[in-house]
């Protein structure tokens, strides 16, 4: 057997593994579930109001997806620091295994948490107004392009439980990055009202691009007001969002595996 | 089958392993035995391949941890000092999952689970999840994946640590029977009791290194020969009983006052036994308790290294021999 069917075969059984672990568990999925929800009524009512309505709120939704997709990373890292903290994965390590598995096993599984998301933010869309104006090739390109995003970050979660070593570090590592990452973006408001170099880094942030991207494939408009985002990852936000997330996964999974290779519980 | 060779391996300026050697032949058991932060568990990553030895090397049925780890792992199992079982999963779930991940097909993992389960009394639980199990219920099962792929060799650190006397005689069970089937063990322990019960050849290590070694008859008869242990009833009696043990030993018998304890070296245990007694009795001296002890690992150890052993979660319950007083 090549080393790259072992490694799919092996991380299919731990993906396996972490979804029966997600169904018996359910009350960890409603993080996931509540979040985008609770975004999507605050700033689509709270800011909503102040920032365009109805037409906000409808161009929000493409933001609550990057960003809710960005938060998601933070599961990833505390279960896989879950599973590194029991013995499991000494266990694991021990077997003539994939050494890949473990860890693309987790942030294969980690999707169906996204997914579960990206669902619900959907849902909780079309019932505030949200829809999709173009048409269902450019629809499934968006949850395509939002999916490999979620799968892309999931690597920085599992790079950081690899780094964190016990669950609670992974907890509040796997959280403080998300706040800046995600509200120094265009996912709420345009990239343009940010001051100089908050513009710029919000301009070609990923979590923009994405949220940009989405909004183009669902044919979601900004509202009045909103200066239209200019420069080139604007411009070319489908491409730049899925360069962006191969080149995460391209640093971040190398990293990960490296880690997962050289650690050991004590 | 196994063997380790002058592994040395450091964490910062603490030396965990320093120079060990060990060796263990095919179907026995090796039980390395030592204190916390001897170098137990260190032994055990260079073994399982989770940790690369500084210096030195360790074979796992003739294949190198260093230049051959992906062999080593598929020649042995571990079963590590935390139960390593998915709460979440059914046992019937852990175990097909290991199966599949030492590379057998659905078919061949199933019906490995599902025979394992039957020899380790778990078929009845088989669909229940391990996050309900009893602690030696659960080691039972991580004893079972340990041995799903059947290695040659298995690693078993402090199998029983943290369980109650039930679950400690269960694993001790397993492991019989392992052996049994040919496979080598080798087992870390700080209970003496346990080497004492299941290793072929005991290896006591202390600061990463071997201190004494050889069967558990060997290192006892190192430790001495036989004491004889005597309480009296009465403080009055403590003296004249201390000097007719002494003369009847031809050695000085140690004295606790405070708990009226007498014991001296007896050679020839058995035989001096009786005449102790009868000659206390003839003196009218009264005799609460009378035991005739062999060394234990315990001495061994005490005497190795200055300082004694966890406690073992049993007392080593002295020979008794039977003393109408």
């Amino acid at each position: 057997m090549s080393a790259i069917t072992a490694a799919v075969r092996d991380s299919s059984v731990i993906a396996r593994r972490n979804l029966i672990n997600v169904v018996r568990t359910p009350g960890a999925l409603v993080t996931g579930i509540v979040q985008p929800v609770m975004f999507v009524l605050l700033l689509g009512y709270v800011f909503g109001g102040a920032l365009g309505g109805d037409q906000y709120r409808s161009y929000l939704i493409g933001g609550i997806l990057a960003q809710t997709l960005t938060f998601n990373a933070s599961f990833t890292a505390v279960y896989l620091a879950k599973d590194l903290q029991l013995g499991l994965i000494d266990r694991f390590r021990s077997l003539p295994m994939s050494r890949v598995a473990v860890i693309l096993g987790r942030t294969s599984s980690d999707l169906s948490t996204s997914i579960l998301s990206v669902a619900v933010t959907l849902l909780c869309g079309l019932a505030i107004g949200w829809r999709i104006t173009t048409g269902p090739g450019a629809a499934l390109a968006a949850l395509a392009l939002l999916l490999l995003f979620a799968f892309a970050v999931s690597w920085i979660g599992a790079v950081i439980a690899l780094t964190a070593r016990s669950v609670e570090v992974a907890q509040s590592l796997g959280l403080v990055w998300l706040f800046p990452v995600t509200f120094v973006s265009g996912a709420f408001v345009s990239v343009s009202s940010l001051p100089g170099p908050l513009r710029v880094i919000a301009e070609w942030n990923p979590v923009t691009a994405v949220a940009t991207a989405a909004r183009e494939l669902f044919g979601n408009a900004a509202p009045a007001g909103f200066a239209a985002p200019g420069g080139w990852p604007a411009e070319n936000a489908v491409l730049y969002s899925a360069l962006c997330s191969l080149g995460i996964i391209a640093v971040f999974a190398p990293l990960a595996i490296a880690q997962y290779r050289r650690i050991s519980k004590r | 089958m196994i063997r380790v060779e002058n592994v040395s391996k450091s964490f910062g300026s603490f030396k965990a392993l320093d120079g060990l050697n060990l060796r263990a032949g095919e179907g026995t058991v090796l039980g390395l035995l030592g204190p916390n932060g001897s170098g137990k568990t260190t032994t055990v990553k260079v073994l399982t391949t989770l940790l690369a030895p500084d210096s030195g090397d360790a074979r796992v049925a003739g294949h190198s941890v260093l230049s051959e780890p992906e062999l080593v792992r598929r020649n042995l199992g571990l079963s590590g000092q935390y139960a390593a079982v998915d709460e979440k999963l059914t046992a019937f779930e852990n175990l097909h999952m290991v199966g599949r991940l030492y590379g057998m097909n659905r078919h061949n993992a199933m019906a490995r689970a599902h025979e394992l389960l039957g020899s380790f009394r778990l078929s009845d639980v088989a669909g229940k999840r391990a996050g309900t199990f009893s602690g030696g219920m659960r080691r039972r099962l991580d004893l079972a994946g340990a041995i799903v792929a059947r290695p040659k060799v298995v690693v078993l650190d402090e199998p029983t640590t943290g369980l109650d006397p039930r679950g400690r005689l269960d694993t001790w069970d397993v492991v019989s029977r392992l052996v049994a089937d040919g496979t080598t063990v080798l087992l870390t322990t700080q209970y003496l009791e346990e080497a004492d019960r299941l290793a072929d050849h005991i290896a006591v290590i202390d600061h990463g290194r071997v201190i004494a070694e050889g069967t558990s008859a060997e290192l006892k008869q190192s430790a001495g020969s036989e004491r004889i242990d005597v309480v009296m009833r009465r403080a009055a009696d403590l003296a004249a009983a201390a000097s007719v043990l002494s003369q009847a030993a031809g050695a000085r018998a140690d004295e606790d006052p405070q708990n009226l304890r007498l014991s001296v070296a007896a050679p020839e245990g058995h035989r001096l036994m009786v005449r102790v007694l009868s000659e206390l009795d003839a003196r009218s001296l009264q005799v609460e308790e009378a035991s005739l002890r062999r060394p234990t690992l315990d001495d061994v150890f005490l005497q190795l290294t200055g300082h004694a052993t966890a406690a073992a979660p049993e007392a080593h319950a002295p020979e008794k021999v039977g003393v109408p007083v």
